[in-house]
């Protein structure tokens, strides 16, 4: 396994981590947390023109030598994900979309029978779709079937910072498909996502985490390195759990020295 | 009445969608956008040449920061 690239769909991207671009304080920053991040492909939202924007933030992500990610946040149905990531597809000029469909205003959760029709459908117009989805193993599954390119299954809700609620789930995913699995929403520092790695996924997708932390620049840094971490320590192997402890210095060869009191 | 972005506007049935996109300072060359009219993408071989009817609603995109 290579410990920096991901490959989807055929692409080689020089890094495991793909950046969401919601909450940055500004393009610059956005710009310089690219830059920090290493990552080549960056998400973005699509909505009404404002004719009042400052700058663009294609001109933004493209300064930074990164490429855009669509995706279809906001959507609640399945026709409206296909509609648009048709636009998306049209405005920026990739078949690439990450796909949602949010079932619940509170928690922001996916709509596994929404996101899959949507998924079936974008397939079957050439895109190449990555759903973002709950962390079930037999909806990655079913998706995987219906031609997704990746998964993504969430750590927890987007926004949370709560990490890895159910890393059980995602070693299980991991054994479902053989398409990518990358981890998104719910990471709350550099730590979650060198677990995800660990756990067998090939990529971490972040937002929040990076764009809403104290120093946004210095934690796509600390993103970076936790995802290279995560993909070395994968490969040399974690040694496995015991109930009790192994000694790592010989119990042989003791010198005596204990009391004289301790031995009559 | 035509809508642009939920807004109705003074356009007449018949006007190009160039007008349209000028009520948003854009022009048919504007990258980075999309158009739908009535929920169906056009696509941008089609914006110079198309004239909007009376009802239409049209959609003009961009990205932005998001996910």
């Amino acid at each position: 396994m290579s410990i920096e690239a991901l490959s989807i769909a055929g692409r080689e991207l020089p890094s495991r981590l793909i950046l969401g671009s919601g909450g940055f304080a500004s393009h610059e920053l956005l710009s310089e947390a690219i830059a920090a991040s290493g990552c080549e492909l960056v998400t973005v939202a699509l909505r009404r023109v404002d004719p009042g924007a400052q700058g663009s933030i294609l001109d933004a992500i493209e300064s930074a030598g990164a490429s855009v990610l669509p995706n279809t946040a906001g959507c609640r149905t399945a026709p409206e994900a296909v509609r648009t990531a048709r636009l998306a597809r049209e405005a920026l000029a990739t078949e690439w979309v990450k796909l949602e469909v949010i079932g619940d205003e509170e928690t922001l959760l996916p709509d596994g029978v929404e996101l899959l029709r949507a998924a079936e459908q974008l397939v079957a117009e050439g895109f190449v779709v990555l759903p973002y989805c709950s962390d079930d193993p037999v909806l990655a599954r079913r998706l995987q079937d219906v031609g997704a390119a990746a998964v993504m299954p969430l750590g927890a809700p987007i926004g949370s910072g709560m990490g890895i609620r159910n890393p059980y789930s995602l070693t299980l995913i991991r054994r479902a498909v053989s398409v990518p699995v990358i981890l998104d929403a719910g990471l709350g520092t550099a730590s979650d996502a060198a677990l995800a790695i660990e756990l067998g996924c090939d990529g971490v997708m972040s937002a929040s985490a990076i764009s809403r932390a104290h120093d946004p620049v210095a934690m796509a840094a600390a993103m970076r390195a936790a995802v290279q971490a995560g993909a070395l320590a994968r490969a040399a192997g974690r040694i496995p759990r015991r109930t009790y402890a192994l000694p790592s210095s010989p119990e042989s060869g003791m010198a005596e020295l204990a009391e004289a009191s301790a031995r009559s | 009445m035509i809508y642009v972005n939920g807004e109705p506007t003074e356009l007449r049935p018949g006007a190009k969608l160039a007008q349209a996109l000028a009520l948003l300072s854009l022009s048919v060359e504007a990258r980075g956008i999309a158009v739908a009219i009535d929920g169906e993408v056009l696509p941008r071989e089609r914006w110079e040449q198309t004239a909007l009817d009376d009802g239409a609603r049209v959609e003009v995109v961009a990205a932005i920061q998001g996910g």
